[in-house]
């Protein structure tokens, strides 16, 4: 092909302008290493002071809504892993749960524990991560590589489970597709074991910080009434002085057995969110230590099933599809044409690591689902910035961002 | 004569279905059944008219007329303690009934109880933004023009938001086919090149699943292998796979093709 001359109309990217009244305008983004992904912000600014904030974004959109309107529903499955890809199997988990609500399904009791299993690993992941990239904005290279290292552990356990390490579509509708490997709770447990030493590292290194608590604290106060109506959810809105987390107030799946702490703070500052974001490992790891119990008690008392049985729904397992006629039928139409769920509609949050993750889902008894609605925290999070920001100053903006934990793949879906 | 192929809504359609099929409904109850969702419902009905309204799924759904919305909102969030909208957007009943279909998704955190308020407006009318009672339908409405060509009447920036300014069509509506439009295609063509550069560039192929049988550079040929880069031409021999292995497999014997007889007739 011939070379051909760019057209672009140049882009003053991270150029000031100067206006008549004296007000800049900064473009930060859309490739800016502290905006955690395609995040581009037009700051008008007063010296160095944000007078006026637009968040645009867009710039990872690849319309997931549509596409769930032409897959069939297990089709649609992994194509979730890639809006939170940080913590995917609490995507794959939100949308398995809110098929299963829609054909009324009951998952057996050990899928049950191997999904909270993996939920919490995720969100010990997602926290990890957070911890360690907003460290970095703020130039805490130690706690960067401390934490990463940590979530290597996570990984390698995930990948052990699903073989994959960020997209893991290691949830099916209707339970899990394969049992943990042996060496799981053996390792989780080691893991965890390690992890409060961890965790007080952490909290070593920035809790006393001089630089870390200048630039968290009072900074980016969210008050309650703006949180709730700006739709924030999960960390944000626990930091804001509302103690709200689904898995306590609406429990799903075993949390109503399980117990755990909701941390909540009414600081509402960078700070807060800090604060709760490593609490809730603490918590996490709680819970964990109670999954696995709960699975060593699955597994005394003989319960074995991983998916539930629907034949109408849901495949049966392999060694029947390989001996029984009927059943290798039922499965070529489920793979072929997919499952039909009855007509009607629902909407079903979960907590993911980021907040209220929630599936709306129309069907009108088809193979593909009429209309899919993905309500993904960091959206709220993001447009949030638009008031949070204005009166702050430019190096707060990396320190905001970095609490507020978005992620684009969930933003722009 | 060619399949007939709805312009109205061109999403994937189930190739098969039972003709005597009867989809089951996801149950409903009444609203009785749950006092709290009762109670709230009476105190909307004492103000606005309530068209319907049911319990699915451990939710209420309630379907009001489209110029009370500002009103019941604001009614949910300062008396019934309806405090956050958790999602707001619209669904296409286009090639139904010529109408959208806009749910709000409410939460109660003190109650512990969701409410999905519905309404039904006709095919260019606009609704009435409630960014003013809840700051996070700023967004939402934004994504709903986005997507859906709806307008929220006095909201203040009524721009796109995930989609380009500049961009045309609405990518949720079921007339808009997934892989895009005539426009689409060439978008990103005329933006970075310009448009007298499409010959050269040609439109974006968004087809995940085409392949062109003339380029051996990306597409494999089976049955057909040849070299990476060969000057592809039509009247190309097969190429002869060997499926054994050289020193032969113990008590296989290999398949003679030559002599081997195809039996072309059915009713043989």
């Amino acid at each position: 092909m011939a070379q051909v001359k760019n057209r672009l109309t140049p882009f003053f990217e991270n150029i000031t302008f100067d206006r008549e009244d004296n007000e800049l305008i900064l473009n930060f983004g859309p490739q800016h290493p502290s905006a955690h992904g395609q995040l581009r912000l037009m700051l008008h600014l007063q010296q160095e002071q944000i007078v006026k904030a637009h968040p645009d974004v867009g710039y990872l959109h690849r319309g997931m809504e549509k596409m769930a309107e032409n897959m069939i529903y297990n089709e649609f499955m992994p194509t979730t892993d890639r809006m939170d890809y940080i913590a995917s199997s609490s995507n794959n988990y939100g949308f398995a749960l809110a098929v299963e609500k829609l054909i009324g399904l009951e998952v057996p009791r050990r899928a049950k524990v191997i999904r909270m299993l993996l939920l919490e690993i995720n969100r010990l992941m997602s926290h990890l991560f957070w911890l360690a990239t907003t460290a970095l904005d703020i130039g805490a290279m130690t706690v960067f590589l401390f934490a990463f290292r940590e979530r290597e552990y996570l990984m390698d356990i995930i990948e052990g489970y699903c073989g994959a390490r960020l997209t893991h579509a290691a949830i099916r509708i209707g339970g899990v597709p394969l049992d943990i490997q042996d060496d799981f709770l053996h390792q989780l447990r080691v893991f965890l074991n390690k992890l409060p030493q961890n965790i007080k590292d952490y909290e070593d290194l920035l809790d006393s910080n001089r630089i870390w608590r200048m630039r968290m604290e009072e900074v980016g106060v969210i008050p309650t009434e703006m949180a709730l109506s700006w739709g924030c959810t999960g960390p944000m809105l626990r930091a804001s002085g509302v103690a709200w987390d689904i898995r306590k107030e609406e429990p799903y799946e075993l949390y109503d057995e399980v117990e755990f702490n909701v941390p909540w703070s009414d600081k509402g500052d960078n700070f807060a969110r800090y604060r709760i974001y490593m609490e809730e490992m603490r918590e996490s790891a709680k819970i964990l230590y109670q999954c696995i119990e709960m699975y060593e008690k699955c597994e005394k008392d003989g319960q074995t099933e991983l998916m539930a049985h629907a034949p109408k729904y849901i495949s049966a397992p392999k060694l029947d599809i390989m001996t029984q006629n009927y059943s290798l039928m039922q499965h070529f139409v489920l793979v072929t044409q997919g499952m039909r769920p009855p007509v009607g509609e629902v909407y079903v949050p979960t907590e993911s690591p980021k907040g209220e993750l929630g599936f709306y889902i129309n069907s009108q008894g088809g193979p593909y689902p009429y209309r899919l609605k993905l309500r993904a925290p960091s959206f709220w999070h993001t447009g949030i910035l638009t008031d949070l920001l204005p009166g702050h100053y430019i190096p707060d903006v990396v320190s905001i961002i970095g609490t507020t934990n978005i992620v684009f793949g969930e933003v722009d879906r | 004569m060619r399949a007939y192929k709805p312009k109205d809504d061109v999403q994937a359609k189930a190739y098969y279905t039972d003709r005597y099929y009867v989809a089951p409904q996801v149950p409903k109850q009444d609203v009785d059944c749950d006092e709290v969702f009762a109670a709230d419902l009476e105190a909307i009905k004492a103000k606005f008219e309530v068209k319907d309204a049911y319990i699915q799924v451990e939710q209420m759904v309630i379907y009001i007329n489209p110029h009370d919305i500002y009103g019941v909102l604001e009614l949910m969030r300062d008396e019934l303690e309806y405090t956050q909208l958790s999602e707001m957007s619209a669904i296409d009943w286009l090639a139904k009934d010529n109408t959208f279909e806009i749910f709000y998704q409410m939460l109660s955190m003190t109650k512990r109880k969701r409410i999905r308020v519905k309404y039904f407006i006709e095919n260019g009318q606009a609704v009435d933004s409630v960014e003013k009672l809840f700051r996070s339908a700023d967004w939402s409405e934004r994504e709903m023009y986005d997507m859906f060509g709806i307008e929220a009447n006095g909201h203040p920036f009524m721009k796109r938001i995930l989609m380009p300014y500049d961009w045309q069509g609405h990518p949720l509506l079921k007339t808009y086919p997934l892989e895009g439009d005539e426009f689409a295609a060439w978008y990103e063509v005329d933006k970075i090149y310009g448009k007298e550069a499409r010959d050269i560039i040609g439109p974006e192929l968004r087809d995940t699943a085409r392949v062109d049988r003339y380029d051996s550079e990306r597409f494999a040929r089976l049955g057909f292998e040849v070299p990476k880069g060969t000057e592809i031409t039509d009247d190309m021999e097969p190429t002869v796979q060997e499926y054994q292995e050289d020193g032969g497999v113990f008590l296989i014997r290999k398949v003679d093709k030559e002599s081997s007889k195809v039996i072309d007739d059915p009713q043989r």
